[in-house]
């Protein structure tokens, strides 16, 4: 095949970006190379569009062993233990054929974090669906949940935590992310940089197919209505092969015999080449020949740009390979010695006695472009003027049942028990709390990990949503008890050509940058999804942040059911009534627009170090973040897990009943303390200037407020558990 | 007491199994499933997971490992050999207990606690079991115990029930039963009642900060009543 601009273009490519590969290479590119620099330009494996933002991210602290730019980022939790994390969107794939999409979306996130020499020890998910009016809503989800399932479940990690979403602007392009954590000693992690010439460059696990060709390209573009074309780009999982391509590489990486480990994911064979020569300042010689196929007569084009699944590229010792292959040989894998390390700083492919590609290493990683793209700033919108009349008619019963009951807060139970949440034998808090807790195997150590995004508030003003974001996984793991370490984010927005959604974007990172710097709370790494959007259509610019925390005795651990009658329930941080962008102003009063809370930094961390303060005490009964729906929805959660009712009696600085019930504003939680415990507590709380509301106490089986605004538990219950079961039943 | 945990290609609560089992005093060995030998033990186990990814049917290409036949020429001595949930699909497989395990009821993948009733304690599982209904743990797609009305028969006529869902005062009723066995089959002995094949996974309730306890007390009882 003759290369020219069209043919490039067709890859992807836009024409300067052609002309400058003609440029670098000081020729035309052959089929193959053009393949090659397609899959490395494109967006997803270049990050051109967001790079020079990435760059002000804070990725650096204490507990920081690796930050981005290796297959997942690493954290110290002592006692040369790390935990290795990630989190990775798999949104295209997943709208075209959502169970392959989703369970190669949960593969791929495994194999990045093992890949560093880590037995992966939880999943976690964020997924966002379209309206549940929606024709295509309930497939997708069922889809997703079962391609979710039926991957992790298979290799055997729990699911330990998620967060589902509903929204109109994801109609056309669902969201899934999937985060997984390892667990690794410190001195024994793997790195993707190759080092030293003539070293066996090794192929194991799956064999090569046609599935997947062009899957990166395709996740750099926007659908249009001919997506049903893209059904062969979607990778098809097996989590079977995976989960022996975990043990033969567990068992390979005890000993000394990898130089450099890279998974093949996006751009396969070329993109983990690439990254390991690119690391090492080195070349990579490949024999295609050699590369196991599991199809008759496969190009050289082909092979390079196969996203098949389970697959592993490692820079082995010499004298090595019979030992490594042996392993191999146990777990029934393919192995195959493809090549070797070379000083040309090039990639060097042959095929049938030719060379078919011969590409210096920096023209597609140093070289690759890179945009500094238009982008709009956004104002802060006006606040609703919101009328005493409009809310005289409200009863707070019949809200609480609506929020409780709506699609963004009701219980996704139905979800999470089709995910085996209890394999392993360590998950000591199952999804439905604030964060999943898992045990560090076989010691008192515990780690927390939660899944958070605010896409309405990102939406109204991205700066504020995303310092929003980062702030929720904060106070997520210290509702549990565990003290904030990093996190990792996942950036779902539109296409970078348009300057709104690229000024969504811009803001959004500035946000986040912000708000992990002042709480401490670096980005280790991440991933970025652009062009979720079809046609000119695209979503709410959706981060998702991935926190982590760390308990060092789990006996410690809080969860959020009310536990005993009579304790005392407060309020942390301070309520000033902010309704704009609430679940009560959107889907109660109907008012879309409007700010979203302010986020107060120093109150946030504040407030949080404070009540990690109450923890470190044992003072904590229970706990639980303010979030959508307000105080009053937080509480009625508690009530519901704890099958306890509460007296709610009126804080005096009141603004108004409904909205102190249902602001939204930021920096709170909601406690349970013993009685005999208040001094203690309030002490603590005053010391460190932390704003307390005393909210009521625990009772029985009721919500009381008074005797006209009262309901039973488990009537609110049912209202909360019904609404999914019922939706996927009809 | 010895016991062995057969590891196969895709097992994934073989380590869980091991943790359970040296927790209540065993001293437990694991083995690989293309061993030809067994070693020496009192008890061996069939773990849960995906082995050969549920592959064909689920349990059937691990029922054909080289290590079966030993398993199966000591459980036909009389041995002591316990299947839990894809441990009790191989099991089925080998007819070492009769029926099958068919998807569940609903086609989707189920993971809880839910109560279980001891039908039968004339047998060395669950003799000397305090409770009548335990609280266990389930993590299944294929749970749905079915066998012929001639099987089932004999199955109850030999009292080779072992345990049935239930609520927590022990109803065994249709709404308790989450994946559609019939009787509400939860686990099933041969005739012998030397081998017992179980959807729930007694090693997932072995702490009070993990889903419950009632794990210990199957485990604890198990040993005292092999020794």
């Amino acid at each position: 095949m003759i290369v020219n601009e069209k043919v490039a273009v067709d890859h992807g490519l836009k024409k300067d970006e052609y002309a400058k590969i003609c440029e670098l290479l000081n020729r035309t590119p052959n089929i193959t190379e053009l393949g090659i620099f397609s899959a490395m330009w494109n967006e997803h494996c270049s990050y051109k569009s967001s790079r020079l933002h990435l760059k002000k991210l804070p990725t650096k602290g204490k507990k920081v062993i690796q930050g981005p730019g290796e297959n997942a980022g690493v954290i110290d939790i002592e006692d040369n233990d790390a935990i290795v994390f990630k989190i990775e969107s798999h949104n295209h794939p997943s709208f075209i054929e959502p169970y392959q999409g989703a369970a190669t979306g949960v593969g791929g996130i495994m194999r990045d974090v093992f890949t560093m020499g880590a037995r992966p020890i939880a999943n976690l998910n964020s997924i966002h669906f379209g309206s549940p009016q929606h024709k295509k809503t309930k497939n997708l989800l069922r889809g997703v949940v079962h391609g979710i399932g039926g991957y992790g479940n298979c290799m055997g990690v729990p699911t330990i935590a998620g967060q589902t979403s509903f929204d109109s602007s994801y109609n056309g392009n669902i969201l899934v992310n999937a985060m997984t954590l390892g667990l690794v000693k410190k001195d024994k992690i793997f790195y993707s940089k190759a080092a030293g010439l003539n070293k066996p460059v090794i192929y194991v696990g799956s064999k090569t197919g046609r599935d997947g060709i062009h899957g990166a390209s395709m996740a750099s573009a926007s659908f249009d209505e001919k997506i049903e074309e893209k059904k062969p780009t979607v990778q098809v999982g097996d989590p079977f092969t995976e989960k022996l391509l975990l043990e033969a590489c567990l068992e390979l990486m005890a000993g000394d015999s990898i130089i450099a480990i890279q998974d093949m994911g996006a751009a396969g064979l070329t993109s983990s080449s690439i990254e390991m020569a690119s690391k090492g300042n080195l070349g990579i010689e490949i024999n295609l020949n050699k590369v196991p196929c599991r199809e008759a007569k496969m190009t050289p084009y082909e092979i390079m740009l196969s996203e098949s699944q389970e697959r592993m590229l490692i820079v082995l010792e010499n004298g090595k390979e019979e030992h490594a292959k042996k392993i191999f040989d146990k777990w029934n894998l393919d192995f195959a010695v493809i090549g070797r390390t070379t000083k040309s700083r090039k990639i060097e492919l042959y095929f049938d006695e030719e060379k078919v590609a011969d590409i210096p290493v920096d023209t597609l990683v140093e070289n690759s472009p890179m945009y500094d793209r238009k982008w709009k700033k956004a104002k802060l919108p006006k606040k609703n003027k919101i009328k005493k009349e409009d809310l005289k008619h409200l009863k707070i019963i019949d809200v609480l049942k609506k929020i409780l009951a709506n699609p963004n807060v009701c219980s996704k139970e139905w979800i999470w028990q089709q995910y085996d949440h209890t394999v392993m034998g360590d998950t000591i808090q199952k999804p439905g709390g604030d964060a999943g807790v898992i045990r560090v195997h076989g010691t008192d150590k515990a780690v927390a990990a939660s899944v958070d995004s605010s896409a309405f508030y990102c939406w109204a003003h991205p700066l504020t949503g995303g310092k929003q974001v980062v702030c929720e996984s904060f106070r997520n793991l210290i509702s549990v008890g565990a003290k904030p370490v990093a996190i990792t984010n996942c950036l779902n927005f539109g296409s970078p050509e348009n300057e709104e959604n690229m000024g969504e974007f811009v803001e959004c990172v500035e946000g986040i940058g912000e708000a992990s710097k002042y709480l401490k709370f670096p980005v280790v790494s991440g991933n970025v999804s652009f062009y979720n959007q079809t046609m000119d259509e695209g979503i709410k610019p959706t981060p998702v942040i991935g926190g982590v925390g760390l308990i060092m005795n789990y006996k410690n651990m809080i969860t959020m059911e009310f536990k005993e009658v009579d304790n005392l329930v407060l309020v942390i941080g301070k309520t000033e009534g902010h309704i704009d962008q609430s679940l009560f102003a959107r889907n109660i009063l109907n008012k879309k627009n409007g700010p979203p809370p302010e986020v107060n930094l120093f109150n946030e961390k504040n407030n949080g170090e404070t009540l990690l303060k109450l923890t470190d005490n044992n003072l904590i009964k229970s706990a639980h973040d303010v979030s959508l729906g307000g105080i009053i929805s937080a509480v009625a959660k508690m009530c519901i897990k704890g099958k306890k009712g509460i007296s709610i009696k009126k804080p005096k600085y009141l603004i108004n009943e409904i909205e102190y019930l249902f602001a939204e504003d930021q920096g709170r939680y909601i406690i349970e303390i013993s009685k005999k415990d208040f001094k203690k507590v309030t002490d603590i709380l005053n010391k460190n200037a932390v704003h307390f509301d005393e909210l009521g106490t625990i009772t029985e089986n009721e919500l009381y407020i008074n005797e006209k605004t009262k309901v039973r538990i488990d009537e609110l219950s049912t209202y909360n558990k019904s609404w999914l079961m019922n939706y996927m039943s009809k | 007491m010895k016991s062995s945990v057969i590891t196969f290609p895709g097992s994934n609560c073989d380590r869980d199994m091991d943790v359970a089992l040296k927790k209540f005093g065993f001293k437990n060995k694991m083995v690989w499933h293309a061993d030809a030998e067994l070693p020496k033990s009192d008890l061996v186990i069939l773990p849960g997971g995906f082995s050969y990814g549920d592959y064909l049917r689920c349990g059937s290409m691990a029922s054909k490992s080289k290590i079966m036949q030993s398993v199966i020429n000591f459980a036909n001595s009389g041995g002591m050999v316990m299947g839990i949930c894809n441990g009790f699909q191989i099991l089925v497989e080998t007819g070492l207990v009769p029926g099958v395990l068919l998807r569940n009821k609903y086609l989707e993948f189920i993971c809880k606690n839910v109560f279980v009733k001891i039908n039968d304690k004339k047998n060395k599982y669950f003799k000397n079991v305090d409770n009548e209904i335990l609280e266990f743990h389930i993590a299944h797609n294929e749970g749905n115990y079915f066998c012929t009305n001639d099987q089932l028969k004999e199955i109850e006529d030999n009292n080779q029930i072992a345990i049935n869902y239930c609520d927590e005062n022990g109803k065994i009723e249709d709404q308790f039963n989450p994946n559609g066995s019939i009787k509400n089959i939860a686990g099933i002995f041969n005739k012998e009642k030397n081998v017992l094949g179980m959807m729930p996974h007694p090693e997932r309730m072995i702490d009070t900060s993990l889903s419950g306890e009632d794990g210990s007390l199957f485990f604890k009882n198990l040993i005292n009543n092999l020794k």
